[in-house]
């Protein structure tokens, strides 16, 4: 009998992630009561800094481990690293706003790198099983997250939404595998591929239901319509820090997992997918930015966008192409940037018992506190796609991709739904610098790890927009495996 | 050419936007003005040698840069003038530093955040008449919107400021989008018929395209321009922007901004895609046609000055789609001309307008009546101006308007005859305009009072009467610059235009085969 080789190097980046989560929570058990925990964050901190530099070694090995369910191709590596960067600035951001809300404690940090332990296993599973496990270990420690502020009626209906809303998705995933598992046998992407294009099981019912669940599992948790319902209600319950990390971290993940499944896995189907993917496409970009317009708390506001967000994504991965799935890691890693980056701006204008999340409340406040509504500026224009700012090149990508595979409908349903969505985030850029504030707000309070993830967020946002063509070459070099 | 070792046009793009940067660290209000007022004024006197270093017998591109941007994506850095962008940049940067000026004393609040929202427009302006690469060009397009937004909605009048900035941006940006698009569609062109990869317009005006692949793509380019100019049925934003803009922000727009428009067309639609130019040239001269006597009968009846400008713009522009799409030496020349002239009489009048708004909070037509009596140098300038702007021999605007006219002409007979009644409308509406505010009695008795022009306003106005003096009577200065550019434009335009008709041609001969 052979014994099977463990390649814990290939994951060295999740064990110490996960070694990471254990220690915070050994040490909030140790630590004296009732203080301000908020070295609890800076321990996670060093975490994810640990992780990051065991993953760049990795980069373009292209090795597999564990039997070939763990891969570290460039794709992988490239979502590692944005799920690290993402994983960071959440920690940042939590610093102050979690000590603020008073959830600052073991267990919240803990959970943060659980869920990103699990977003980086989707991202380097070639076995639907490490992938589902990725998928869980991630999506429970979300669940957790969203109904943290226990004292808040929205937050515990978030939690419980997204719990119902999300096993049941699960539930739909895990039928899919199943199927894909009776049909052709094997839980290896790259075996189910062979096996259908050996047997040509290109009609196979199973397979068919199969596809179809696989897309409603992950249309879930990238929050594509029609299974975006969730959204908007979780986004708004749930601690804003972790809506940041949701928003961005899932949404990276699920992209992940969606893109190594269907081009891996059923390359064979892609006529099929792209029909269904090309209605999502156009479906979640259009009700995102249409329903966002009406929106009047900032953080359901940013919900919608990030649905939008997901159509556009979705943009690219029907065009399939070289261009477009390294525009998608260009974009998922541009849209880190700037969704934390919006987000830390929300956390920032709200203060302990005044969240400030209208935005009616965004009032007068352009001059009264500049560099904030700036920022937040920036952050929104980025979003909305305006040059000079990573939103608009990873637009560029994105959409070129489309043009190259000619799906030109496609592409100009985006451009302009990009046009529809200048309006409601200039919106928020009217009432802060055109409109005078109705109500003061005052005394707000900026702890330094906030301050420096904004900087950070700003940092990148722009470097990716004025000097795109280092992540860019990255993420073209990092899909070589995959297609 | 170098300045500070910097090449001069990156230099001027990028000047202004350390001005920008200098100004974060100043406090006070006047050295704030002060400081934009000579980064504006080193910026003009750099962009001088453009004019004097200009080798007007040379067609093609000067001080070219050329550099990557984005390489793996064939974005280049790439910039360079021609005769046709050369007088456009010395405009934006002439008017800059007039607009700093007239700002002086009507922007009371938020000075700093003012004058960095117009130097980073300067920047937008300049970038966008430079660049030679079409995502290059979009980026600079785009970032003119964000400080224009903002000077219309933070300093515009405060009625209706925000629905007009909120109007300016949405109908730019949802024109801009599917140029985008078309810009990647035809990259993809390119790539696929010369398997390289690049924005750089200059490579790309040597591609061949299909004709109707050429439709849509000019579609999408023009849309986008005619949005900007703006053509009839396009114009609604632009009496809104106009109107509710601050002074400042009027003259740059009616200066500058719509001039990128017409240059659009001119640099990118017509030469891009010739033969969609050439078989839609009757639907764009009766849109122009449509919008020089729509402009000028709008602006009969309105009783606001301000509106009554703007939309005589309407009328002016048309007057420049016209001639472009003439399509021959008078008619683009005129056409360019006329760009530049109306930058200044059209940016005249927005000063003189605000000029007299400062004093009476007012831009009704129906509240003033003889104020020649009460301000006799104010008159004088007026005068000019408005008899610039109709265009009377031995101004400006008379070169720029009778080239057009003679170019629709010799492109067609009744599109000259329609332009020419324009041109006697135009008159109509400025001498109305100007006898109901400057002559009569003094009929407010708030007007009996107004004190005339002070000397920094006198100092706006002369050297755009002077300029308007010397590009009536000698013109031959300017157009010198862009014979040569102007020239090329055409032989090209023609030359493509024939070639794709000899295309069919040797079908029909493999189909006798």
């Amino acid at each position: 009998m052979k014994i099977p080789e463990i390649d814990l190097y290939l994951i060295a980046p999740e064990i110490i992630i996960t070694a990471f989560g254990f220690l915070v929570l050994l040490v909030d058990v140790f630590a004296p009561k009732g203080e301000k925990k908020g070295y609890l964050g800076f321990l996670g901190l060093i975490g994810v800094v640990i992780a990051f530099f065991y993953t760049i070694p990795l980069m373009g090995s292209g090795k597999t481990g564990f039997e070939g369910m763990i891969t570290s191709d460039g794709f992988a590596v490239f979502f590692k690293i944005t799920i690290l960067i993402i994983a960071f600035l959440t920690l940042l951001i939590s610093m102050g706003y979690a000590a603020r809300e008073g959830i600052g404690f073991g267990e919240y940090y803990a959970l943060i790198l659980f869920a990103t332990l699990g977003m980086m296993l989707m991202a380097a599973g070639t076995h639907l099983i490490v992938i589902f496990l990725g998928l869980e270990t991630m999506s429970i420690s979300i669940y957790i997250l969203a109904g943290m502020l226990r004292e808040d009626r929205r937050s515990a209906e978030a939690a419980f939404k997204y719990f119902l809303l999300g096993a049941f998705a699960t539930g739909f995933l895990l039928y899919g595998i199943a199927f894909l598992y009776g049909a052709t046998g094997s839980l290896y992407l790259k075996d189910i591929a062979a096996h259908i294009a050996a047997k040509k099981l290109f009609d196979h019912p199973m397979l068919l239901m199969s596809l179809t669940f696989l897309t409603i599992g992950f249309g879930f948790k990238i929050a594509s319509v029609p299974f975006h319902m969730w959204t908007p209600d979780v986004y708004e319950g749930a601690p804003t820090s972790v809506t940041a990390f949701m928003a961005t971290g899932v949404k990276a993940a699920g992209f992940s997992a969606l893109i190594r499944v269907f081009f891996t896995a059923l390359p064979g189907f892609r006529p099929d997918w792209t029909s269904i993917m090309w209605l999502i496409a156009v479906v979640t970009m259009t009700v995102g930015n249409i329903i966002a317009i009406s929106q009047s708390n900032i953080k359901r506001m940013l919900a919608y966008s990030s649905i939008a967000h997901a159509g556009y994504i979705l943009v690219a991965f029907v065009a399939g192409n070289q261009l477009g799935t390294s525009g998608i890691l260009f974009y998922l890693m541009a849209y880190a940037f700037m969704n934390l980056g919006a987000f830390t701006c929300v956390i920032l204008f709200g203060k302990k018992g005044e969240e400030n999340t209208l935005v009616a409340d965004y009032a007068g406040v352009g001059f009264k506190y500049p560099l904030l509504a700036a920022s937040m500026t920036i952050f929104l224009l980025s979003m909305a796609g305006i040059p000079p700012l990573g939103g608009f090149m990873a637009k560029l990508y994105i959409f070129s991709a489309a043009v190259e595979a000619k799906f030109y409908w496609l592409a100009i349903f985006g451009v302009l739904n990009s046009a529809i969505s200048v309006y409601y985030y200039l919106r928020v850029t009217v009432l802060m610098y055109f409109r005078e504030s109705e109500r003061e707000i005052t005394g707000l309070q900026f702890s330094p790890a906030p301050v420096i993830a904004l900087i950070l967020a700003l940092i990148g946002t722009f470097y990716m927009g004025i000097f795109p063509s280092n992540v860019l070459t990255f993420a073209q070099k990092s899909i070589a495996g995959l297609m | 050419m170098d300045i500070l070792g910097i090449p001069i046009l990156s230099f001027l793009i990028f000047f202004p936007l350390a001005g920008a940067a200098v100004l974060l660290f100043i406090k006070n209000e006047s050295p704030i003005r002060v400081v934009t007022l000579l980064f504006a004024l080193v910026e003009f006197v750099a962009s001088l040698p453009l004019f004097f270093k200009f080798d007007s017998a040379m067609a093609a591109m000067q001080f070219l840069e050329d550099g990557w941007w984005v390489e793996a994506y064939g974005i280049s850095y790439k910039l360079g003038i021609d005769g046709i962008s050369l007088l456009l940049v010395l405009l934006s940067t002439f008017l800059t530093v007039l607009c700093i000026l007239c700002s002086w004393t009507a922007i009371t609040f938020r000075v700093k955040e003012y004058m960095i929202s117009f130097l980073f427009l300067e920047t937008g302006m300049i970038g966008a008449l430079v660049a030679l690469d079409l995502i290059l060009f979009y980026v600079f397009w785009e970032v003119m919107l964000i400080p224009m937004y903002l000077l219309i909605g933070v300093w515009g009048n405060p009625q209706r400021r925000i629905y007009a900035a909120i109007k300016f941006f949405l109908f730019t940006m949802a024109g801009s989008v599917l140029m985008l698009v078309a810009i990647l569609v035809l990259y993809f062109i390119n790539l696929k018929a010369t398997g390289k990869s690049t924005f750089d317009v200059l490579e790309l005006y040597k591609l061949g395209i299909p004709v109707t692949t050429q439709y849509w793509l000019f579609g999408a380019f023009a849309l986008a321009f005619a949005i900007k100019v703006p053509m009839f049925p396009f114009h609604t934003w632009l009496p809104d922007a106009h109107t509710e803009a601050p002074t400042a922000g009027s003259v740059i727009l009616a200066g500058v901004l719509l001039k990128m428009g017409t240059y659009g067309f001119i640099r990118f639609a017509i030469p891009l895609f010739p033969n969609a130019a050439l078989d839609l040239t009757p639907l764009i001269s009766w849109l122009a046609l449509i919008g020089i006597i729509y402009g000028a009968l709008v602006s009969m009846m309105q009783p606001d000055l301000k509106r009554l400008v703007a939309f005589s713009s309407v009328s002016h522009l048309g007057y420049v789609m016209l001639g472009m799409f003439a399509l021959n030496t008078q008619g683009v020349q005129g056409s360019i001309y006329q760009m530049l002239n109306h930058g200044i009489s059209t940016g005249s009048l927005f000063l003189i307008v605000g000029m007299i708004y400062e004093r009476r909070h007012t831009r009704m037509i129906s509240d003033f009546g003889g104020i020649s009596k009460v301000m006799p140098v104010f008159a004088v300038f007026f005068m000019i101006v408005t008899l610039s702007s109709i265009g009377l021999p031995g101004t400006n605007g008379f070169v720029g308007e009778f080239l057009i006219l003679l170019g629709a002409f010799r492109a067609n007979t009744l599109y000259g005859v329609l332009a020419a009644a324009g041109v006697i409308l135009g008159a109509a509406y400025m001498l109305w305009m100007f006898q109901r505010v400057m002559f009569g009695k003094v009929t407010h008795s708030k007007n009996e009072g107004l004190k005339d022009l002070n000397a920094r306003e006198v100092v706006i106005l002369i050297p755009m009467v002077a300029l308007i003096f010397l590009m009536g009577i000698y013109p031959k200065l300017f157009f010198s610059k862009m014979d040569a550019s102007v020239e090329k434009f055409l032989k090209d335009f023609k030359g493509k235009v024939e070639m794709k008709a000899d295309l069919p041609a040797p079908k029909v001969a493999e189909i006798k085969k």
